[in-house]
């Protein structure tokens, strides 16, 4: 199974990000944000990072880039893609996924092992999660706060699209708790904590990230 | 050569903490009976040639998708200069 993982210019995870799919057991494939073209890859990862410097905003610059073309269209068929943390920022920009993120409500760059509750297992990317399993990976972010209308936080919550909620203590004001969402299809996630940084026992606090990428390559398989 | 001012601000409803910082700034320096700051955006683009109606359509196209993001602001194209 061939993953691909987007390289913008200022993405910083996109090495790791390569890696988790690796000890995953799928074949991670370089994506460059200038080449409008996906290499017939089965899924994409967007990665974290700065991308375009932040400039603007988070993502709105990385939007326009020429691979996002062909990357938006096959999202909207079904291509699976996870955007982590500027990745998120990537897919609100782009309309992929509702709402949008904002500076942290306490001004505050934000890095911690954050405890959180995964709140969906039928998106192709959280299948090897139990609902309302509590997993503990890295986070880190500036702009993480999760903002959208109280008609669209409705309509996530009543759909089952919130991926995963912050459990202890909210980092960022994402509103109701919110780190991660879905699209309507469950195949576009949108994720601000970084899973790839939870891999390993040697640099990650947990595995727990793993399993975001056990659960594409497993559904792909089974696709 | 013609000058366009845009200018971008957060919806009312969505939260600006760095205005806050800055309101409590203010406050500190006395600055007595501030009620509230909000931090804005204002791009200055200036363009060769005229802004007719087809470019002007442009640019708030652009101001819409790229300079502003709708989901959390709005956008007022405040100055056209020709």
């Amino acid at each position: 199974m061939r993953i691909g993982v987007v390289t913008f210019p200022g993405s910083l995870d996109d090495r790791d990000a390569a890696r988790a799919v690796r000890v995953a057991g799928g074949e991670a494939i370089a994506l460059w944000h200038g080449d409008a073209d996906l290499l017939g890859v089965d899924a994409v990862v967007l990665p974290g990072g700065f991308s375009y410097g932040d400039y603007l905003r988070c993502g709105a610059i990385a939007r326009f880039a020429p691979v996002m073309g062909p990357l938006v269209d096959a999202a909207n068929g079904g291509l699976p893609v996870l955007g982590i943390c500027n990745g998120f920022q990537v897919l609100c920009e782009s309309h992929l996924l509702p709402g949008a993120l904002v500076r942290n409500d306490s001004l505050h760059f934000v890095c911690r092992d954050q405890r959180l509750r995964v709140e969906s297992a039928s998106t192709v990317w959280t299948s090897d999660y139990e609902v309302g399993q509590e997993i503990v990976v890295p986070l880190k972010n500036g702009e993480g706060g999760y903002v959208a209308d109280d008609a669209t936080l409705d309509m996530l919550e009543g759909e089952g699209r919130v991926v995963a909620r912050y459990l202890e203590l909210n980092p960022n004001g994402s509103r109701r708790d919110i780190a991660g969402i879905s699209n309507a299809r469950g195949n576009v996630v949108g994720l601000m904590p970084h899973p790839e940084h939870a891999i390993e026992a040697l640099t990650g606090p947990t595995t727990d990230g793993l399993g975001f990428f056990t659960s594409i390559l497993k559904g792909l398989v089974e696709a | 050569m013609a000058r366009v001012v845009v200018d971008v601000m957060l919806k009312p409803e969505i939260l600006d903490p760095q205005g806050k910082a800055v309101e409590g700034a203010l406050g500190r320096l006395g600055l007595e009976g501030i009620t509230s700051v909000r931090q804005g955006k204002s791009f200055v683009l200036e363009l060769d040639g005229e802004v007719d109606d087809a470019r002007l359509a442009q640019l708030h196209e652009l101001s819409g998708s790229l300079l502003s993001n709708p989901v959390i602001e709005d956008y007022v194209i405040r100055e056209v200069t020709a």
